[in-house]
């Protein structure tokens, strides 16, 4: 097999990753294992309805239950800690960890217990009495965004979180010249990443450090500095550790709200106290849902397929309190127009609040929905002129000559070969072959169609979408940060400063700084530090961390390698650019017995002050923090903005049946080609890649949090929420392509999103086309097997 | 999702765990597999004082055929009946219908009694009890009665059980040699495995000439417990089941189903999928019929 | 602990060590392995019996050790996925073959995935794919689409059909 492009000497290769020997022995250790003596326990009482003020709450009951030390409820909270932050501008929408006065959705914290084990919490939970006097909820997102009476925080003055219509180039001027316009609804239904592990945390109030340990399963920006902010505690009072193993996120372990909560518990009671979220309180009441969209997409094209401008209005329900959730419908602006040359986007997007359950950022941070907006349009203009599908897609891709390519909403991207990616996926399917398969299926009465998306993944994560929705907000770095040290006995050690949910950041680390350093990996320890002893991080979002953690990692292993070469060419007495450094020891290039192996080197680091050149510093570490490449500007007037810099591209193709008689679904065939420039760990990335495929599908097909007409939460089970098994996925047959990126160290861009970003909607595509014959359609995902049945049995007796 | 306190015992003997099961104010509960009863209890759903482990009654495991029939005990694992040769050899509807309950990690705990004493209106177990008109047998410190399948499940979650019984066997009959018999089992969930949507299950005889002399035709979670299906029955006997004999059967469900509507899909959509499924059931069998040495 | 709620008294075999321990007969079989013998390598997902985190070998057979009490593991033999890696800590064959093809991104579910996996070989050294796909289809996975973890079961028959001679698949 040919060398991987940008492949090195571990970058790029098959090996083995540091972290899987732990988690397969069984040695994994997460928030749950997390063993501190007197540990108590925490369970939840939450709100039955959803909508309702609370009249009063009676615990003496539960407080006399043996084994309970504390009923905690909103009032003692609220007056000893601060709100929770959002990241939109709302100051008066008031967000705490228990409600106050009032519950605004089903599944919301009304009051906590801590006792001697989570059997007792829960006994002691049941005998709280708590009266409701049910209140009237705002269930459907139109009706929020319309209603000037019904709201869910009265005292914000209407339901809506964020409105703002971005015009970017001559939008009507386009649309009149255009040949043709249709315009179309699309809905992402709400779902989440649902990760098997749900949310935990450990506080601990250390009395004689007057410091609060947090071992928590968190994937969040600023974790601990959010938490001081809400518990009143100066920054260098917390502590949070990021040696946790955190069991799946994708983007929803951020827990703030219950770390506050046990934050104050713990000090309340001078003993450590553990909050493990049950699956019930994790699906209704942990707000971790995700993106609940309505699009609405208006579209300008010619008859020759070329698409000239696109108006898009995405109505998002956020739950019923913003956290973060109307950021992502920022994200998207910095790739609102997918691969496509389009010349003029005008994007209205509005967040609203409803009495739901909360969302929180989900992988892609509002990507994936806007991508099937965007590809659905693709389909519905091919569909529109008979033009292929792929072809249609080809015609109005950004060519590879015209990078860096600046989009209409100001983001430039950084590189791209979409031609060749998508020739590569059409060779991969067969396609014509491929489309033959379909037609035999079809002929022998099955409903059959092939799906097409061409995606882009944004990655690198400048989170320029919090001074763009927010214009209190002026943040221009996500920086991210590694120390890498080589200590006395020769053996190195980099410090990341993030706990890691998957994501392989100790195989990435020490490839990198291997790299570099030409040492084997497999020697190179990565520790993951804690939020006192770390420099700046901002947590694996974004798929940032190859970016952003392989860049810190990579400098700080270049600057130690830097310093080694000055240390030798002291000692050798040569220039620097008559050295070579090889396998850790560097040799004069003229003369090999003109050396310092590692050994020395490391001795004249940590002993030899007299072998110094003068006024180095002693012993052998370096620490670099890198600010996002591209970042650090603010948004325009008009709104436009630099919101990531790299970008990933994925064709995805797939061939699905659908049983008339049934609904059901069948994915016989699915392939992918992806290009997320230099691959430093293939097995990772493969694996990030089939995962986000494997959720997109659930996304498209499966899983949604339903509400009924009151607001009642329906699927806070896993028998009712559903995730995909295995025999949901099919094979997936994948190629790469790499088209480097000019804005890394080593061509890297994102990955950490892959898959996720294309397959919701190429299923969506594939299912559409197996109805069209039939002069059907399904723009709401899931799009499930009911749905799909109901639809179908209007044929019966017609085929 | 903790389980409320109860107290807890696992007799070794029937008579030990009817006598357990008569004290009524214990507010007793039978545990078998636990694969229902265990996340209704973690959930606080049923709060029993006292749970009555029927696992090491040596008695209520076992498949044997006697009496022109196959009787199971009721804590026979879901596993063992499906592996069982007699199952195999007797009951191939049951076989076929077994792998369809759950997973490998529920089936080897989960036991064929405990199926039908929870009584879901999906459940497969239940279904084939139905179609083949199994006999249910209960005992209590009283005695012993049997129930025919079909008059023991009454609606979801609900059986013809008293508190005071224990469901410890169920007889399938064999069906007398009417011709070659073969069945047909189908089911689609969201999800493989998922609890069904809709199920079917259909057993025929068929003689040498291709004509179905007998036929037992059945759904599941289309009415609020498993249902003959006897119009599409009476329909089939007499003829060579083909797809031009089934279908004009097939609009008769609409008149018997009643099916409810959930997140999975709706009352319609389930007897689309009813019809579907009933058709594609009988002729399975049919086939099997023929391909049956 | 305080607790002062009725216990009974409970034997066991659990990866070929004798334990006995007091337990409250509400108390899961899961929650008694993690939290009163600290074996934390089975973990804990939904407590509902979906997601197949808690799967454990009883008897050499899989099940949810979330559906079971531990009272009624009283008598019984289990085999955990610490019971998997040989005495010495080394990974056994399955185990290794995970690793080989990064069948685990979080590692949460692979506890359970081992125990499925380790099961089907057993009882068929030599599966198909749609065997495989079978056989791990009660354990939920989130991270890797499932696509790594049938890689590493069919590296591991093939291992093992090789190991005992058989010719590879």
């Amino acid at each position: 097999m040919t060398d991987r492009a940008g492949a090195g000497r571990f970058v790029g290769r098959n090996r083995r990753t540091k972290e899987d020997r732990r988690f397969i022995a069984g040695l994994g250790r997460y928030v749950a294992d997390i063993r501190v003596p007197d540990l108590k326990h925490v369970a939840l009482l939450t709100s039955p309805h959803a909508s309702a003020r609370i009249v009063s709450i009676d615990a003496r009951a539960a407080l006399a239950l043996d084994g309970v030390y504390a009923v905690l409820t909103g009032d003692e909270l609220a007056e000893a800690t601060n709100s929770l932050q959002h990241g939109v501008e709302a100051p008066n929408i008031i967000w705490r960890p228990l409600a106050q006065n009032v519950v605004r959705y089903a599944g919301e914290w009304v009051a906590a217990v801590v006792a001697d084990n989570r059997y007792i919490a829960e006994d002691a939970i049941e005998l709280i009495e708590v009266d409701y006097e049910v209140l009237p909820a705002v269930v459907d997102p139109e009706d929020a965004f319309a209603s000037a009476e019904l709201l869910v925080h009265p005292d914000h003055g209407d339901n809506i979180l964020f409105h703002r219509k971005f015009v970017w180039g001559g939008v009507d001027d386009d649309f009149a010249a255009a040949d043709h316009s249709l315009n179309f609804r699309v809905k992402w239904g709400r779902n989440s990443t649902v990760p098997i592990e749900t949310f935990g945390v450990v506080s601990h109030w250390d009395p004689g450090q007057e410091m609060l340990d947090v071992w928590a399963s968190v994937q969040m920006p600023k974790y601990a500095d959010q938490i001081a902010e809400a518990l009143r505690l100066p920054g260098n009072q917390i502590r949070v550790h990021y040696d946790v193993d955190v069991g799946g996120s994708y983007g929803v372990k951020r827990g703030l709200k219950h770390a506050v909560l046990t934050g104050y518990l713990a000090r309340k009671l001078g003993c450590p106290v553990r909050l493990l979220e049950d699956r019930l309180e994790n699906m209704s009441g942990g707000d971790a849902h995700g993106p609940d969209r309505i699009f609405d997409v208006d579209v300008a094209f010619d008859g020759d397929g070329t698409v000239r401008s696109m108006r898009m209005r995405a109505l998002d329900d956020c739950g019923a309190y913003p956290g973060r959730a109307p950021l992502q419908l920022g994200k998207p602006v910095g790739s609102i127009v997918g691969p496509y040359k389009i010349g003029s986007v005008a994007y209205e997007a509005i967040s609203v609040c409803t009495n739901k359950t909360g969302q929180v950022a989900v992988r892609g941070f509002g990507q994936a929905p806007t991508n099937v907006a965007i590809e659905r349009m693709m389909d519905r203009v091919a569909d529109y002129l008979k033009l292929d599908r792929l072809d249609l897609r080809r015609r109005n891709f950004i060519q590879s000559a015209e990078f860096p390519y600046t989009i209409p909403s100001g983001t430039e991207y950084d590189s791209g070969d979409y031609q060749t990616v998508e020739a590569k996926a059409r060779a991969l399917s067969d396609y014509d072959a491929l489309i033959a398969e379909r037609d035999t299926l079809r002929g022998s009465g099955s409903l059959a169609g092939i799906g097409v998306a061409t995606c882009l993944e944004p990655g690198g994560g400048n989170a320029a979408f919090e001074p763009l929705f927010n214009p209190k907000n002026d943040t221009t770095t996500w920086m991210e940060s590694c120390t890498v040290k080589v200590d006395r006995l020769g053996t190195v050690t980099a410090l990341i400063c993030t706990s890691s949910s998957g994501q392989g950041h100790q195989t990435l680390v020490a490839t990198v700084v291997g790299e570099i350093l030409e040492i084997d990996p497999a020697d190179i320890r990565v520790v993951h530090s804690d939020s006192l002893s770390s420099l700046p991080g901002n947590s694996p979002v974004a798929s940032r961390m190859a970016i952003m953690l392989g860049g810190a990692a990579q400098r700080a292993a270049e600057m130690l390698r830097e310093r080694l070469m000055t240390i030798a060419a002291h000692n050798l007495e040569r220039d620097e650019a008559d050295l070579v450094y090889a396998d850790g020891a560097i040799h004069a290039r003229d003369d090999d017995a003109a050396k310092l192996d590692w050994k020395q080197l490391i001795r004249i680091c940590h002993g030899q002050y007299h072998l110094m050149p003068p006024g180095m510093e002693p012993g052998l570490q370096a620490s670099y923090t890198m600010q996002v490449p591209n970042g650090g500007t603010m948004p325009t007037a008009d709104g436009r903005v630099q919101m990531y810099p790299c970008f990933s591209f994925e064709t995805h193709i797939t061939l699905v049946t659908v049983d008339p008689g049934t609904g059901k679904v069948a994915i016989p065939r699915y392939f992918i080609v992806h290009d997320c420039g230099t691959v430093i760990s293939p097995a990772i990335v493969k694996g990030m890649l089939l995962g986000g495929i494997a959720h997109g599908i659930g996304a498209a097909l499966y899983e949604k949090f339903e509400y009924d007409e009151s607001g009642q939460h329906l699927s806070g089970t896993f028998m009712d929420y559903l995730l995909p098994s295995s025999m949901e996925i099919p094979d997936v047959q994948m190629d790469e392509h790499c088209t480097p990126s000019p804005l890394t160290p080593l061509g890297q861009k994102g990955a950490g999103e892959a898959g996720y970003m294309g397959s919701p909607a190429a299923v969506v595509s594939a299912v559409n086309d197996a109805l069209a014959p039939h002069g059907l359609t399904a723009e709401s995902l899931p799009i499930k097997l009911g749905t799909l049945s109901d639809m179908l049995r209007t044929l019966d007796g017609k085929d | 999702m903790k389980a409320a306190a109860f107290d807890f015992v696992q007799p070794s003997s029937l008579d030990e765990a009817c006598e357990h099961l008569s004290r009524a104010a214990d507010d007793p509960q039978i545990i078998a597999g636990g694969q229902s009863l265990m996340p209704m209890l973690a959930m606080r759903l049923v709060r029993p004082g006292l749970v009555i482990d029927i696992n090491k009654i040596e008695t209520l495991s076992g498949v044997v055929e006697q009496d022109g029939g196959v009787t199971i005990g009721a804590c026979t694992r879901q596993t063992d009946a499906e592996t069982s040769p007699v199952v195999s050899g007797r009951l191939p509807l049951l076989r076929k219908a077994l792998r369809f309950v759950g997973h490998d990690q529920t089936r080897n705990r989960g036991t064929i009694g405990g199926s039908l004493a929870h009584a879901d209106p999906s459940a497969e177990i239940c279904l084939t009890a139905v179609t083949l008109g199994a006999k249910i047998t209960l005992t209590s410190a009283q005695g012993q009665r049997d129930l025919a399948a079909s008059d023991f499940i009454l609606g979801p979650m609900t059986t013809a059980r008293e508190e005071n019984e224990i469901l410890t066997a169920v007889s399938f009959p064999i069906w007398a040699a009417d011709g070659r018999v073969g069945t047909g089992f189908q089911e689609v969930s969201s999800r493989q495995s998922d609890f069904a949507i809709v199920a079917a299950a259909a057993q025929v005889a068929i003689d040498d000439d291709g004509i179905c002399r007998r036929a037992a035709v059945a759904v599941a979670n289309a009415t609020p417990a498993p249902i003959r299906l006897t119009a599409v029955e009476d329909g089939l006997v007499g003829q060579e089941p083909t797809a031009a004999v089934v279908d004009p059967l097939l609009p008769s469900l609409e008149s018997v189903l009643e099916p409810e509507a959930d997140l999975h899909a709706s009352g319609t959509a389930r007897i689309h999928i009813a019809k579907t499924l009933v058709k594609r059931a009988i002729l399975e069998a049919t086939e099997d019929a023929a391909a049956d040495d | 602990m305080t607790d002062s709620r009725p216990k009974t008294t409970v034997s066991m075999t659990i990866n070929g060590a004798q334990i006995t321990a007091d337990v409250e007969p509400r108390m899961t079989l899961l929650d008694f392995l993690r939290d009163e013998l600290d074996l934390t390598g089975t973990h804990t997902g939904c407590e509902h019996g979906v997601c197949g985190a808690c799967s454990v070998l009883l008897n050499d057979v899989p099940i949810r050790s979330c559906l079971m009490l531990a009272v009624q593991a009283n008598g019984e033999r289990l085999t955990t996925v610490e019971g998997l890696s040989d005495p010495d800590g080394s990974l056994s064959l399955v185990q290794d073959c995970f690793w080989e093809t990064h069948a685990l991104q979080c590692g949460y579910c692979t506890p359970g995935m081992l125990i499925a996996a380790q099961a089907l070989l057993q009882r068929n050294p030599d599966p198909s794919r749609e065997d495989i796909r079978e056989a791990i289809s009660g354990n939920l996975c989130r991270c890797t689409g499932y696509g790594q973890i049938i890689e590493a079961i069919e590296l591991a028959a093939d291992r093992l059909n090789q190991r005992t001679g058989k010719a590879a698949r």
